[in-house]
Formats: C-alpha cells, sequence, structure tokens
C-alpha cells in the first residue's frame, strides 16, 4: 500500500473541509473494498478521511416516508435490526447474502452505494425499492443514481449520509452466487407497491438498472407465466469469464421468476 | 506516528505508519502470532479477530482505524490448561489437521454462535463462508461448532 495521511474527524463538515483541502482524498466508510483496493495499488489517494465517528451518518428510523438508514450501518446491522426486520424484509434479507460475516460486520449500505459495484446486492435494493440517496446537500433518486461502472451521480466532494426506502407492500429479492466469490452474477429485486411493480436487477450490466420491460408486463398480469414470453436482450450486459451477456440476459429472467414466486407466496 | 491500542484488555504504544495493517501490529508489533496471512486479499479469514466483539478481517483494516476499539485475537480468548469452549470442541471433534485456519476458524464460530439464533449444520456452513480450510474438509469443523451452538 502507498503511504498515505490519514484523518478521522467528529463532524461531517470537518469531514468535507478535510476533503477539499487534500490533493486526492477519498472517504473510507467500512473499507472493504478500499483497503484490499489500496493494498493491490490500485488506488493511491493521499489523504485518507475515515468516517466512522460521524454520529450523523448513523442510525436506523422509521417516518412515513418509509426506512430511512444512516449510510454508515453494517450490512449485518442492517440484517439484524428488528424495524427493518419487521418493516422491510426483503432488505434485512438481502443485507444477509452479502460478502461472508466478517465483511457483513464491516462493510456498510453507503459504501457499498457509492461504489457502484456492478456485482454488488445494495444496488438492486436502491433500484427495485425506489429509494432515494440522501447527501449532505440534496436527495438523488436511486433511478438517476447509477451511472456506469463504479460511477454515480455523486460529485467527488459528496458524501451519502442517509438512505431512504420507502415500504412495499411486498418484495423479494433473488440472486445467483458466483461460486468463488458469492458476489451476484445476477441478481433480482421485484416489488409490489399497491400493484405498481418495480424490478431492479443488479450484475448483469455495467452498473443497477430497472427492467422496464419486465415492470410493464407485470403490471398487466402479476404472475411467474407472463415471464416466459418476455425477451430480454443482452444488449450491453457484462460478458466475462464468470457468464456471458446471454447467460446473463437468460439469468434476469429466471431469477426475476425466483423473486416473483417467493412474492406471491406472501401474504399482501 | 504513535497510538494506544487495546488488544486482549491490555494497553499497547505502537508507533506504526497510517498504511499498516491490524494484522502486521499483532503478529509483528505485538508478537500475537495466532492471526494468520493465508491470502492478504479478504478471501481466507485466518486473520480473523474480534473487533468490539464481531468477527472481521484484521488483513482489511488499518490499526490506525482500531485505535478506539477493543481487538481479541486467539491468544486473548483460552490458554493451555485453560481452553475457551470452542477451542475444546475443535479440540474433541479433532477439526483441526495442519491448524493454519484454526485461529480463523475459532474467532469466527464465537461469533457465529453469539449472534446467529438456531444455528443449524446448513447456517453454520453458511456462516463460515469467509473461512477457508484445505485440510478438513470443514465436516469436523461444523460438528464442533454445533456442539457449542447446542450447550449454548
Ligand atoms: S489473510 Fe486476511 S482474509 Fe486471508
Ligand atoms: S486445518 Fe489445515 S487449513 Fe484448516
Amino acid at each position: 500500500m502507498y503511504s498515505f495521511d490519514y484523518h478521522k474527524p467528529i463532524t461531517l463538515d470537518q469531514a468535507l473541509e478535510l476533503f477539499k483541502g487534500a490533493d486526492d482524498p477519498i472517504f473510507l466508510a467500512g473499507g472493504m473494498t478500499l483497503i484490499p483496493t489500496m493494498k493491490q495499488r490500485l488506488a493511491a489517494p493521499t489523504d485518507v478521511i475515515d468516517l466512522s465517528e460521524l454520529g450523523e451518518l448513523r442510525g436506523i428510523s422509521l417516518s412515513d416516508k418509509g426506512m430511512s438508514i444512516g449510510a454508515l450501518t453494517t450490512h449485518n446491522e442492517v440484517a439484524s435490526n428488528a424495524l427493518v426486520q419487521q418493516h422491510l424484509p426483503v432488505l434485512a434479507q438481502l443485507a444477509a447474502t452479502i460478502g461472508d460475516n466478517q465483511v457483513r460486520n464491516r462493510g456498510t449500505i453507503g459504501g457499498s452505494l457509492a461504489n457502484s459495484d456492478p456485482a454488488a446486492d445494495y444496488p438492486a435494493a436502491l433500484i427495485g425499492l425506489g429509494g432515494t440517496v440522501v447527501t449532505q446537500s440534496r436527495s438523488i433518486a436511486g433511478d438517476d443514481f447509477f451511472l456506469d461502472l463504479f460511477e454515480t451521480a455523486l460529485q467527488p466532494c459528496e458524501l451519502i449520509t442517509r438512505i431512504e426506502f420507502p415500504l412495499p407492500d411486498r418484495a423479494a429479492y433473488a440472486k445467483f452466487r458466483n461460486q468463488a466469490s458469492g458476489y451476484a452474477v445476477v441478481g433480482a429485486l421485484v416489488a409490489d407497491f399497491q400493484g405498481k411493480i418495480r424490478v431492479g436487477i443488479t450484475g448483469a450490466g455495467p452498473c443497477a438498472c430497472r427492467a422496464i420491460g419486465i415492470e410493464n408486463e407485470l403490471m398487466q398480469n402479476l404472475s411467474v407465466d407472463v415471464l416466459d414470453h418476455v425477451e430480454v436482450p443482452d444488449v450491453g450486459f457484462n460478458s466475462d469469464i464468470h457468464a456471458s451477456a446471454e447467460y446473463r440476459a437468460h439469468l434476469v429472467k429466471v431469477l426475476t421468476k425466483r423473486a416473483l414466486k417467493e412474492l406471491l407466496s406472501q401474504n399482501n | 506516528m504513535k497510538i494506544e491500542i487495546d488488544v486482549n484488555n491490555s494497553l499497547h504504544e505502537v508507533t506504526i505508519e497510517a498504511n499498516t495493517l491490524l494484522v502486521t501490529v499483532l503478529r509483528e508489533h505485538l508478537q500475537l502470532t495466532g492471526a494468520h496471512v493465508g491470502c492478504d486479499t479478504s478471501q481466507c479469514g485466518a486473520c480473523t479477530v474480534h473487533l468490539d466483539g464481531r468477527a472481521v478481517k484484521s488483513c482489511a483494516i488499518l490499526a490506525i482505524q482500531v485505535a478506539d476499539s477493543k481487538v481479541v485475537t486467539i491468544e486473548g480468548i483460552g490458554e493451555v490448561g485453560n481452553l475457551h469452549p470452542m477451542q475444546s470442541a475443535f479440540r474433541e471433534h479433532h477439526a483441526l489437521q495442519c491448524g493454519f485456519c484454526t485461529p480463523g476458524m475459532i474467532m469466527q464460530a464465537i461469533d457465529l454462535v453469539a449472534h446467529e439464533e438456531n444455528l443449524d449444520r446448513e447456517k453454520i456452513r453458511e456462516g463460515l463462508e469467509g473461512n477457508l480450510c484445505r485440510c478438513t474438509g470443514y465436516h469436523n469443523i461444523v460438528s464442533a461448532i454445533e456442539s457449542v451452538a447446542y450447550k449454548a
């Protein structure tokens, strides 16, 4: 790892000031991606700004707008939180399948979203649930958040403070894990908001996206069978040693079906 | 720079760089060589220790990040003649062969038993996702953890 200066601000303002004053700074949340990346010398920031002391980035609360989750909340905290389990169980279940236990003890929801890894799980939830990313200066609709591979709508000195999720009547997530890494080759989150269906897909393309064609079919006929006739074009999908674009397109359909089947089995 | 770090319930002052990893401080500064570096790429879990009571990979954490936290390593949970119940279970169930993965397995297993409800063999296997063993085939590791989970 290259050397860098380390900072541990105790307020959000301090963190932003430090960021502005540094050459090539980076924010550190759980570090489960950043530190391995720095060890491999794929990132060489001059200043690492550790966010762990920022209390305003923590906490889980429920309001009439839905569930609000602080950016620094770890995957295991989301998975085991009673509020989330009761009101947004799909998110608790999704969080429980991220990485492995050690990673879930450190990795954070804000870090995962900001990283926009094409094979991460949380992006499917942000899109599929129609969540909102809240930063120190604005709110960004989930649909507008992911731009490309590892690229989001966040400005350089913009920090996610929390994520807001509206509560669906029912929702389910299904993923196909890579055998070695456990990452989602493809993952699909299907949510039902009083008949309005949203489908969030991760793993297939360069970043998470909605499956609008599938959503439209399902809003006319909410059944697993209807998906048999849907064509999923593989244009723009990732093709790598793990799966071809064609296979990923196939997985989009299969996993959407699995998630839908599970969703339909839940009581409304 | 100098930092104070709380390891196994005692404070240690160590001189490190910002980019020094926690596992390096444990092994090279404090001579606590129980946490092993199997991969250095966050895959094997041999470096697993407890940070504020939860299992983490010490090869993926900077030492300076934990200056205000409590670290517990395999050396902190038991000793010869007074083993931690999980250590005894691993011994009784023949859950180790070369022993390289064992400290990480045990620290992970203690976290699982403490935080997972209704552990069964399948959940234990899932829980060990972040720990690799090249020798045992996992069967006896699962049995050892199961025996402690049932007693708990
Ligand atoms: S050495 Fe840390 S996970 Fe392998
Ligand atoms: S006992 Fe040899 S690696 Fe697990």
